[in-house]
C-alpha cells in the first residue's frame, strides 16, 4: 500500500522536475500584497479588499496544491531519509525566524517599559525632554503615553487582569502541549485510537484558547477602554497577542489538517515528518504564549 | 497504489524545453543563473538612479529633477543594490556553487529555491511600481525613519509590503543554504574541509534568518503606526521613534555582514588558487567569520551614536564595533600570507579580488575612523558615511560579485571569455571607482551632508570629480554586460579545469566545463587530498 512506505525506501535524494506552485505562490502573493496597498491607499471605487480576498484565496490554493503534491509524493515513496531531513532541519530554521519575529516586537515592549516611558517621564539622561515637552508625565507602567492616547475622552484604560482569562488559556495551552506529546507517543507506538483522541484534543484546546482570546479583546475593546490605539500598552499589547493568536490559529488549523490526514491511515510511526513539525510549531506558540504571559500580563 | 516514478529522465542531460524550464525551475544552475541575472538587471536599474543622483550633483543648485525626486532616487537606489542587486547576485552564485561544492545533486529544497527567487521579481515590481502614482516613489531614506517615512503616500504601503516578499525570499533561500550545506555534503565532506565559500554562505544563511524577521517586525510596526494607530515610534503615546532605529538597525548591522561575507568567501577562493598556494590559516578564517557574525548582533547602534544614547551606550557601542577589526584583520592577514611567496598570476578573478582586498580595506578603515563616537559626531549623515558605505559595498561586495562571475563563468557556460575585455573592464572599474568614491571622503570632511540635492558652493570640485568617476564607472559596466553575452554564445572551449596552469581546488572543478545539467547523481568521496587546506 502506499502508505506502507517507510523514508528509507528510496536510495536517492528526489529532485522534482518542474513545479507550478512556486511561480503560482509568487504571483498569489503579488495579488495579495497588491490587494493590501490598494486597501489602504486606494481611496475611494478601488477594489482593494476584493484583490485582497483574491490573493487569500490563491494562497489558501497554493497550499492544497503545494503541500497535497508533497505527500502525494511522500505516499509514493519517493523520498527517502535524507530528504526527511531537509524538511526537519527547513522547518527547525523556520521556527527559529518566527522567533526572531516576535523577538522585534517584545523588544519593543522592553524599550518602551524600561527606557522610552521612563525617558519621557524624566529619568536618566532625558531630562530635558520631560521638562520642556511633556512635564505633567510621570511615567509608569502600563501606560499610553504624556498625552493619554485612547478610545476614552480622559485617556483612562484598565489592563486584563493576568489571573483571568489568561490564566485559563495558559493552562489550556500547557495541556495541549502534553495531548500533542501523549498523542506523538500514541503514533510512534503503533495506537492509533490514542493518537487520534489526543491529536483532536489538542486542536480542541487550541481552538478554544482562540475564542477565549476572541471573548478577551472583546471585553478589553467594549469596556476596559484597552485597544490598539491605546498609546504603547495597546500597540504591544494587541500586536504581540494578535500576532501569537494568530499564529495559535494557523497551528490549530495544521493540526486539524493532520488528524484528518490520521483519519485516512497517514502519518505511520516510521514516516510521520508532518506530525513533528506541526508539534514543534505548537510547541513554539505555546512558549512564545508563557513569555506573554508573564511579560505582558503579569509583570 | 500509488504509481512510483523511477525518473529514468534523471540520469540525463535533458533539459526542459520553452520559458517553462525558467517559469518551473527546480534545477539549482537555472534559478541561480535566473537570480545571477535578475542582479544584474537591477545593478543597472539602481545604477541609472546613482547616474541621476550625480548629475543632479554635477553643480551647485537644483539642475534636473526637483528635490522629491531626488529623495526618491537615494532611496531606491539603496533598496535596489542592496535587496535586488548584491543579495540576489550572492544567492544566485550559492545557487550555482554550493551544490557543486558540496557533491550534492541539488539544493536541498529545490521547488522553495524557485520560490525565493521569483518573489523577487514582483517584489521590486511592486517597490518601484508607486513611481507611476500620485505620490511618487518612496523617498524617506531606505531606513525609512519614521517620523518621515510615516508621511509616505500611495508609496508606503507598496514599499512596506514589498520589503515582506524580499524577507520572506531571503529566509527561505538562507534556510536552504543551511539544509543543503548541513544534509547533502558528500561523505568524506567535514565541515572543516568545507570550501570557504560554503563556510562564509552558512553563516551568512543564520544571520539572515536571524535578521531579516526583525526587519519584517519593524517595518510592520511602522504600518501599523500610520494606518492602525500604534504608539511604537510616537512619544504621545509613550514610544519612541529611536526605538525604530534600534529595531532597524539590529536587522541592520548584521545585514551590512550578509552584503560582505559571502564576498570573503569567494575572495578566500580564488586568492589562492592564482597565487598557487592553499589558503594561509583556514580554520582561522572559519573562525573569523564566525567570530564576525557573532560581533554583529553587538554593534547596531554605533549607527545611531547622534541619537542622544547614554554614555554607557556610546562606549559599548564603540567597542564593540572596533573589536569587530581583530577578525577582520586576521582575514586580511591570511590573505596576504597566502600570497606571500606565491607564485602569482594576475587573471581577471584576481584582479578583481586583489583591488577587493585594497579597497574594502580603505573602507574598513573609514568604518573604524566612524565607529569613534566622538568623532562619529562629525562625521554622521555627511559624504564621509557614503563613501564608507561605497567602498565596502561597491569595491567590496560588487567588486567579489564580479571576480566570482569571472572565477566561475567557463564553469558555468564552457566557454572561455575574452580576457583583454575583462581586463579592460577591470581597470576601467578599478580607477573610476577610486575617481567616484574618494573625493567623497573629503566631501564629508568639509560638511557636505548626504541625500540632499543641493550644496555650498565650496564643494563643486571634488563634486564633479565624483561624478566623472561615475559617469564613467557606470558606463564601463556595460562591458561586462557584453563579455557575459559574448561568452554564452561562444568562446575557446573551458577545461574542466578552466584555470588548469593554476591546478584549482575543489569540487566543481572535477566536473566538465560547462557543469552538466545534473550535478553528482552520486556523492564523490572527499579525503584530505581533494581539499588540502593549510590547518593551523
Amino acid at each position: 500500500m502506499a502508505n506502507a512506505h517507510s523514508p528509507a525506501d528510496s536510495a536517492k535524494y528526489y529532485v522534482p522536475h518542474g513545479s507550478i506552485w512556486p511561480i503560482f505562490g509568487s504571483v498569489s502573493l503579488f495579488i495579495l500584497m497588491i490587494g493590501a496597498s490598494l486597501t489602504l491607499e486606494g481611496g475611494e471605487g478601488v477594489p482593494g479588499t476584493a484583490v485582497l480576498f483574491a490573493g487569500f484565496a490563491l494562497i489558501a490554493v497554493l497550499f492544497f496544491g503545494w503541500f497535497g503534491k508533497v505527500i502525494s509524493e511522500n505516499e509514493a515513496g519517493l523520498y527517502n531519509m535524507d530528504v526527511d531531513r531537509s524538511f526537519r532541519m527547513g522547518m527547525m530554521w523556520f521556527i527559529f525566524s518566527e522567533v526572531m519575529f516576535f523577538a522585534a516586537f517584545f523588544g519593543a515592549l522592553f524599550y518602551a517599559r524600561n527606557l522610552s516611558v521612563p525617558w519621557l517621564s524624566g529619568a536618566g539622561a532625558k531630562q530635558m525632554t520631560h521638562s520642556l515637552l511633556w512635564s505633567h508625565f510621570d511615567g509608569g507602567w502600563p501606560s499610553n503615553g504624556p498625552s493619554r492616547l485612547g478610545p476614552h475622552e480622559d485617556g483612562s484604560f484598565e489592563t486584563v487582569p493576568a489571573l483571568g482569562l489568561p490564566l485559563v488559556n495558559t493552562l489550556l495551552l500547557l495541556t495541549s502541549g502534553v495531548t500533542i506529546t501523549i498523542a506523538h507517543h500514541a503514533l510512534r507506538a503503533g495506537n492509533r485510537a490514542i493518537l487520534k483522541i489526543f491529536l483532536a484534543a489538542t486542536f480542541l484546546l487550541g481552538f478554544l484558547f482562540v475564542y477565549l482570546q476572541a471573548t478577551e479583546y472583546r471585553e478589553a475593546y467594549t469596556e476596559l477602554g484597552l485597544q490598539l490605539k491605546t498609546g504603547i500598552y495597546g500597540s504591544t499589547f494587541f500586536m504581540l497577542t494578535g500576532f501569537h493568536g494568530l499564529h495559535v490559529t494557523i497551528g490549530a488549523i495544521m493540526l486539524t489538517v493532520i488528524w484528518f490526514r490520521v483519519l485516512r491511515g497517514q502519518q505511520t510511526a516510521q514516516n510521520h515528518f508532518a506530525f513533528e513539525a506541526v508539534a514543534w510549531y505548537w510547541h513554539f506558540v505555546d512558549v512564545v504564549w508563557l513569555g506573554l504571559f508573564v511579560f505582558v500580563y503579569w509583570l | 497504489m500509488a504509481h512510483v516514478h523511477t525518473h529514468d529522465a534523471d540520469h540525463h542531460d535533458e533539459k526542459p524545453a520553452g520559458i517553462g524550464r525558467w517559469l518551473f525551475a527546480t534545477n539549482h544552475k537555472d534559478i541561480g543563473t535566473m537570480y545571477l541575472v535578475f542582479a544584474l538587471i537591477m545593478f543597472f536599474i539602481g545604477g541609472a538612479m546613482a547616474m541621476v543622483i550625480r548629475a543632479e550633483l554635477w553643480s551647485p543648485g537644483l539642475q534636473y529633477v526637483d528635490p522629491a525626486f531626488f529623495n526618491s532616487m537615494t532611496t531606491t537606489h539603496a533598496l535596489v543594490m542592496i535587496f535586488g542587486a548584491v543579495m540576489p547576485a550572492f544567492v544566485g552564485l550559492a545557487n550555482w556553487m554550493i551544490p557543486l561544492q558540496i557533491g550534492a545533486p541539488d539544493m536541498a529544497l529545490p521547488r522553495m529555491n524557485n520560490y525565493s527567487f521569483w518573489i523577487m521579481p514582483f517584489a521590486f515590481t511592486l517597490l518601484l511600481s508607486s513611481f507611476f502614482t500620485a505620490s511618487g516613489g518612496p523617498a524617506g531614506g531606505w531606513t525609512m525613519y519614521p517620523p518621515l517615512s510615516l508621511q509616505a503616500g500611495n508609496s508606503f504601503p507598496t514599499m512596506i509590503f514589498a520589503i515582506h516578499l524580499m524577507g520572506a525570499s531571503s529566509i527561505m533561500g538562507a534556510i536552504n543554504v543551511i539544509v543543503t550545506i548541513m544534509n547533502m555534503r558528500a561523505p568524506g565532506l567535514t565541515l572543516l574541509r568545507l570550501p570557504l565559500f560554503c563556510w562564509t554562505w552558512l553563516i551568512t544563511a543564520y544571520l539572515l534568518i536571524a535578521v531579516m524577521p526583525v526587519l519584517a517586525g519593524a517595518v510592520t510596526m511602522l504600518l501599523t503606526d500610520h494606518y492602525f494607530g500604534t504608539s511604537f515610534f510616537n512619544p504621545a503615546g509613550g514610544g519612541d521613534p529611536v526605538m525604530y532605529q534600534h529595531i532597524f538597525w539590529f536587522f541592520g548591522h548584521p545585514e551590512v555582514y550578509i552584503l560582505i561575507l559571502p564576498a570573503f568567501g569567494i575572495v578566500s577562493e580564488i586568492i589562492p588558487t592564482f597565487s598557487r598556494k592553499p589558503l594561509f590559516g583556514y580554520d582561522a578564517m572559519v573562525y573569523a567569520t564566525a567570530s564576525i557574525a557573532f560581533l554583529s548582533f553587538l554593534v547596531w547602534a554605533h549607527h545611531m551614536f547622534t541619537t542622544g544614547m547614554p554614555l554607557a551606550s556610546e562606549l559599548f557601542f564603540m567597542l564593540s564595533t572596533m573589536l569587530i577589526a581583530i577578525p577582520t584583520g586576521v582575514k586580511v592577514f591570511n590573505w596576504c600570507a597566502t600570497m606571500w611567496k606565491g607564485s602569482l598570476s594576475f587573471e581577471p578573478p584576481m584582479l578583481f579580488s586583489l583591488s577587493f582586498l585594497f579597497l574594502f580595506t580603505i573602507g574598513g578603515f573609514s568604518g573604524l575612523m566612524l565607529a569613534i563616537a566622538p568623532a562619529d559626531f562629525q562625521y554622521q549623515d555627511t559624504y564621509f558615511v557614503v563613501a564608507h558605505f561605497h567602498y565596502v559595498l561597491v569595491s567590496g561586495a560588487v567588486f567579489a560579485i564580479m571576480a566570482a562571475v569571472y572565477y566561475w563563468l567557463p564553469k558555468w557556460t564552457g566557454h572561455m571569455y575574452n580576457m583583454g575585455l575583462a581586463k579592460l573592464h577591470f581597470w576601467l572599474s578599478a580607477i573610476f571607482v577610486n575617481v567616484l568614491f574618494f573625493p567623497q571622503h573629503f566631501l564629508g570632511l568639509a560638511g557636505m551632508p548626504r541625500r540632499i540635492p543641493d550644496y555650498n558652493v565650496q564643494f563643486t570640485d571634488w563634486n564633479r570629480v565624483s561624478s566623472l568617476g561615475g559617469f564613467v564607472f557606470g558606463l564601463s559596466q556595460l562591458l561586462f554586460v557584453v563579455l557575459i553575452l559574448q561568452c554564452v554564445r561562444g568562446g575557446a572551449k573551458a577545461t574542466a579545469k578552466v584555470w588548469s596552469d593554476a591546478e584549482p581546488v575543489g569540487l566543481e572543478w572535477s566536473v566538465a566545463s560547462p557543469a552538466p545539467y545534473h550535478s553528482f547523481e552520486t556523492p564523490p568521496l572527499i579525503t584530505d587530498a581533494n581539499t588540502h587546506h593549510e590547518h593551523v
